[in-house]
């Protein structure tokens, strides 16, 4: 007789993460950092015709305590950048990072002097949904993918280091 | 706070101070990033200041870096809920530059898409700002609206929201086969749609509780700052660019221009709503007066398919193919050959040809090499020129410089809330906290075409 | 007659050339005085410009600039040796009057809405001292316009009562839309240059 041994207790415990991945996946609540025209896309997404409710994702927080994902809508340009990184620092842990549009992702064809190239040189990006604007199948093939990651409780992806120019 | 206590005893007066509140670039409010810094006393504003620039792309300086039909996708993404009428601005500007004059259905056309693309306009600022007050049915509803114009324009142009239909001296392609009869229903939808806001809205005691007296803006001021569109109409002042110096076709049509006497936010809401069913008449009216119409194919030879005709063309087998009429993808209707010159200017040295010449006979092929290759293209004499149109939050100009080269030199966007923006301050200062909202949605502010 | 040829005629010391081209009744002037006739294009009730619509600059570093033989991508390219420079559809010529051919070159655009015409005054500036009068206290459209100048292209208002950067932010250094800020320098805040 004696205490149980915690490790041993493999099977409750991938039950448990299981049940925990599949309740925090249908309960996203976002952070819709909406800048540009991606927005009217989002905007779309959200309502009745291509409805993100019923993904579970349908309650936008506007405060980063409350969200746990971070919806990066439309182009972040070197004036906001430091806006953007206060939000993330301030959301709390578990936290996933959506770049919406392709403005995000790589800076699109705002090749200038007053576009970040690409949101992943300043916070960590689970999901990336290129477009100009996404189409709101786009968008929710991009949801799916992000509510897998959730489920199996991945860690986020590192910042990512642009090589440099040679 | 026993010091405070014991002052209020002594005195009967206590010294306050006022608050600096910060409503933050990334705020609920959907109309876009902005920063308005705000001063207040108790809850109400006494100060106020805006900063902006948080979505500056750097469009003018792009614009510069490729030739003129490479601004076209820029233009798009200034004002993206109406970015036809910014195509349609810029290149219009451009052609006066260069001199030349647009086919008429080319005009029945820039004007149709323009209406719709302002109905979009104004259901979006109408939807957002309602659900800022707590409609959130009115939000949906609108969008719902808005869906169903889309599906309209990408029927035209193939995209929901970046089109880039305008090209200079045409547009990309002419209407889609049937694209009359697919109008009249989505217009009775968005009618009835229209309808059941209305009913929600207008006579709706917390709405006009809310909006009626705040933001009251008056005539001289408005017209100081350079404010134009629904902005000033709700004021009094009747300027209208469609009306004091009609462009494009729009002297033919018979259309009213709503204006209110107050200057408060309910005008510009009352504005808003009827300007949508005067764009909606300008549509039934510019389909009922269009030139050209369903073009009757001439069976000159067989019918090819257009990947066909391609392949054979790449191969140097185009014997025979100017005789020829092309089938073309349905995803690529209008753009077909007998189509092109109702909808392009007559210019070959502005306009591409259609591609049954240039993959079907040496002169089309040279006209496309001369205008695509690096080198060549369109090149406007030196020369200035400004274009004004009538964007949905006012006067939309365009002023391009050119010098010569195949580059423009200089584009200049004159945006139309950016004076709104400047006089926001002077709206805000004397009311409450929670006027913030509804007068800044009322204002109608898209940050691409505010920061460029 | 033209607004151009009544200004002229107005202001003989002040205008130094006025042209129509395209349809557009111009107007080019010395900045000594410009606050003047613009108050007289505001106040004299023939005139009657109640709207100041747009305030812009234009830099002329590189307008006369022969491009380099090879184009690129980026780059303009001067007319192929084959191709002969066009006639003018409209048989219109523009060219800038001698005495105008300074760098920056700021633009105003008014319209009056009583009498449906418009009308553009373009004031040159020079590159050392670059200063003009601003319009504020004629129209209070002018404040914002006036800011957004001195951010892109660094031509100081006098008078202004409010002149700082509007579109970028504080610590970026040089005025983006000059023709020799390149494209892509970019300036970030935080993050890495690339």
């Amino acid at each position: 007789m004696g205490t149980v041994d915690i490790t041993k207790l493999d099977f409750f415990t991938t039950k448990l993460d299981a049940a925990i991945g599949w309740a925090r996946k249908f309960s996203i609540f976002q952070y819709p950092f909406v800048t540009a025209c991606c927005g009217m896309e989002y905007m779309a997404t959200a309502c009745s015709h291509y409805d993100v409710d019923r993904f579970g994702a349908g309650l936008p927080r506007f405060s980063p305590r409350q969200a746990d994902v971070l919806f990066v809508v439309g182009t972040i340009s070197h004036k906001i950048a430091p806006v953007l990184k206060q939000v993330y620092d301030q959301m709390t842990e578990p936290k996933w990072v959506v770049a919406f549009g392709v403005c995000t992702c790589t800076g699109g064809f705002y090749d200038n002097y007053a576009t970040v190239m690409g949101i992943d040189t300043i916070i960590p990006v689970d999901v990336y949904i290129p477009g100009c604007p996404p189409r709101p199948e786009n968008v929710l093939d991009g949801l799916i993918k992000l509510q897998v990651k959730i489920e199996k409780g991945e860690k986020q992806t590192k910042l990512f280091v642009h090589p440099k120019p040679s | 706070m026993e010091k405070l206590a014991e002052e209020i005893q002594r005195t009967g007066k206590a010294e306050t101070r006022t608050l600096l509140l910060n409503v933050g670039p990334s705020h609920p409010a959907m109309h876009g990033v902005i920063r308005i810094v705000v001063e207040l006393d108790g809850e109400t504003v006494t100060g106020a200041d805006a900063e902006i620039g948080y979505l500056h792309r750097g469009f003018e300086k792009m614009c510069e870096v490729g030739p003129y039909n490479n601004a076209i996708p820029y233009t798009d993404r200034l004002n993206y809920v109406s970015p036809l009428i910014n195509n349609v601005g810029y290149c219009m500007a451009v052609e006066k530059l260069l001199g030349i004059e647009t086919t008429e259905r080319c005009d029945y056309i820039r004007v149709i898409m323009s209406e719709i693309s302002r109905i979009t306009d104004h259901l979006t600022c109408i939807g957002a700002s309602a659900m800022e007050l707590g409609a959130f049915t009115v939000f949906l509803y609108m969008i719902k609206a808005r869906e169903f114009l889309w599906e309209l324009v990408e029927a035209v142009t193939g995209a929901r929201l970046t089109i880039s239909y305008s090209r200079v001296g045409g547009v990309k392609a002419d209407l889609p086969e049937g694209f009359k009869e697919k109008v009249a229903p989505t217009f009775k939808e968005v009618r009835s749609i229209l309808k059941e806001v209305d009913k929600l809205l207008t006579r709706n005691r917390i709405f006009v509780d809310r909006m009626k007296g705040v933001g009251v803006i008056s005539k001289e001021d408005a017209v100081s700052y350079g404010i134009t569109g629904p902005f000033l109409r709700a004021t009094g002042v009747d300027y209208d660019v469609r009306r004091s110096q009609p462009y494009l076709v729009y002297d033919q049509f018979d259309f009213d221009i709503p204006i209110a006497e107050g200057g408060d936010n309910l005008d510009r809401y009352l504005v808003r709503m009827e300007e949508m069913e005067q764009s909606m008449r300008i549509v039934e009216q510019a389909f009922s007066k269009i030139p050209g119409g369903a073009v009757m194919v001439d069976e000159r030879g067989n019918e090819i398919p257009a990947d066909f005709m391609v392949d054979e063309a790449k191969m140097g087998r185009t014997a025979g193919f100017k005789q020829k009429t092309v089938r073309m993808d349905p995803t690529l209707e209008g753009t077909s050959g007998d189509r092109h010159p109702l909808i392009n200017a007559p210019e070959k040295k502005i306009v591409l040809p259609p591609k049954e010449d240039t993959y079907g006979n040496i002169e089309g092929l040279m006209d496309h090499f001369k205008l695509v290759m690096v080198g060549h293209g369109i090149r406007p004499p030196k020369g200035e020129a400004y274009q004004a149109v009538e964007g949905a939050n006012g006067e939309l100009g365009f002023y391009v410089v050119s010098n010569g080269s195949d580059r423009p030199y200089r584009v200049r966007v004159r945006p139309p809330c950016f004076p709104i923006m400047n006089a926001l301050p002077a709206l805000l200062i004397g009311g409450m906290m929670a006027d913030i909202v509804p007068t800044f949605g009322s204002v109608n502010m898209i940050a691409g075409e505010l920061d460029r | 007659m033209m607004i151009s040829e009544i200004l002229k005629n107005r202001f003989p010391k002040i205008v130094i050339a006025t042209h129509q081209y395209r349809g557009d009744d111009t107007v080019i002037l010395k900045k000594e005085g410009l606050f003047e006739m613009a108050r007289a294009l505001k106040e004299d009730p023939e005139l009657d410009f109640n709207f100041l619509m747009d305030l812009t600059c234009v830099d002329y570093l590189k307008f006369d600039q022969v491009p380099a033989s090879a184009p690129t991508t980026f780059t303009p390219s001067p007319l192929p040796f084959y191709m002969k420079p066009k006639k003018d559809p409209k048989g219109e010529k523009w060219e800038r009057p001698e005495e105008a051919r300074t760098r920056f070159e700021v633009a105003y655009h008014f319209y009056s809405h009583s009498k449906h015409h418009r009308l553009r005054l373009k004031v040159p500036v020079e590159e050392k001292g670059a200063e003009v009068d601003s319009l504020v206290s004629l129209w209070k459209g002018a404040d914002w316009f006036e800011r957004e100048v001195w951010d892109m292209f660094g031509i100081r208002f006098k008078g202004h009562p409010n002149l700082k950067r509007i579109l970028m932010y504080e610590p970026f250094e040089g005025h983006p839309l000059r023709k020799d800020y390149p494209v892509n320098k970019r300036q970030p805040l935080i993050g890495p240059i690339n």
